[in-house]
């Protein structure tokens, strides 16, 4: 479909200021592409601290299913000491 | 169900801003005194009218911050006129194009209707310097709302002053007098309009639930290993922020 319609657009004219046209256009694609490749990287960012709160929640549930005494081991060693 | 509007609103944006720019590009008429050139009006009109609405729409957020002292209003404040910065870079850059082929020059400084733009984008690039040098959240909040609602109440103000005072080469869009835009011109123009107009509300929803995520996110990092809050604005804005 997106084919088709650039088959049907008109060439820019080049000669008539169609140059200023594209750029003021293309600087707004660029600034839209921008403003979604700076939210990708805030995606990655909340993404690797999910991530990251998935192991921490992980080995807590394995710390719990181990026993109170698993968890507790640490402290009654330092308490010895 | 949140997710699902924004995915219908972003469909919606898309649709709407294609069927714009095929009508700029495929079906309005070439304008008889600035030619293919005049088609950088239907982009460069539209964003200027939605960064300064979106302006306003910041201060009246500020103001139901102030009066409930709600973070999730305060938080729609500081999207709004993000949005409008940035949709105001897209407006000085592709003004300044227009300006270099229509007349001749990258800026006209005596030109009221450039000037007051780049002074209203320059106030509004204060708002963070003014946001982030406060430490504490509330006083912030409570500051930048303030910030927010006079240069909200300065922005119709100066647009009127503009509008009163006499051009020198830039034209109304809308005019009273010598006739305004023709049917198939004023037509695509209002599809654009709105196409921008959803663009701009697309883009703020998405910058607020990205914010709620962060929000929540902390609240589920404290909550796992006990770290304490951080001060980011994000993270008062939790529940709901995206409403």
């Amino acid at each position: 479909m997106i084919g088709s319609i650039l088959l049907a657009a008109p060439a820019i004219p080049l000669d008539e200021g169609g140059r200023y046209v594209a750029a003021a256009y293309i600087v707004f694609v660029v600034l839209l592409v921008i403003y979604v490749g700076i939210m990708a990287v805030r995606l990655g960012n909340l993404s690797k601290e999910i991530e990251s709160l998935a192991e921490l929640a992980e080995r807590r549930n394995a710390g719990d299913q181990a026993g109170p005494g698993a968890t507790e081991e640490p402290e009654a060693e330092k308490a010895r000491a | 169900m949140k997710a699902n509007s924004l995915r219908n609103i972003s469909i919606l944006t898309a649709l709407v801003l294609g069927v714009g720019l095929g009508m700029v590009f495929l079906w309005a008429p070439l304008d008889a005194d600035q030619g293919f050139i005049q088609k950088i009006f239907y982009l460069h009109v539209p964003l200027a009218i939605i960064a300064l609405v979106g302006f306003v729409i910041g201060g009246i957020h500020a103001i139901r911050h102030l009066r409930t002292g709600d973070p999730i209003h305060d938080a729609r404040s500081y999207v709004s006129i993000h949005m409008s910065v940035i949709f105001g870079v897209a407006v000085l850059i592709t003004g300044a194009i227009w300006a270099k082929g229509s007349w001749g020059v990258w800026w006209e400084w005596r030109e009221p209707t450039l000037v007051s733009f780049l002074i209203v984008f320059l106030l509004y690039a204060t708002y963070y310097p003014l946001r982030y040098a406060i430490p504490d959240r509330e006083r912030q909040a409570r500051y930048s709302s303030v910030f927010a609602i006079t240069a909200g109440a300065f922005v119709p103000l100066n647009f009127m002053a503009v509008r009163a005072a006499e051009s020198f080469i830039h034209p109304r869009t809308f005019a009273t007098a010598n006739g305004g835009l023709p049917g198939d011109m004023l037509i695509t123009f209002c599809v654009c309009i709105v196409g921008f107009a959803l663009l701009w509300y697309t883009l703020v929803r998405f910058e607020l639930t990205a914010k709620r995520t962060r929000g929540q996110l902390s609240r589920l990092r404290r909550a796992l290993d006990g770290t304490p809050p951080p001060a980011t604005a994000g993270a008062r804005i939790a529940p709901g922020a995206a409403r």
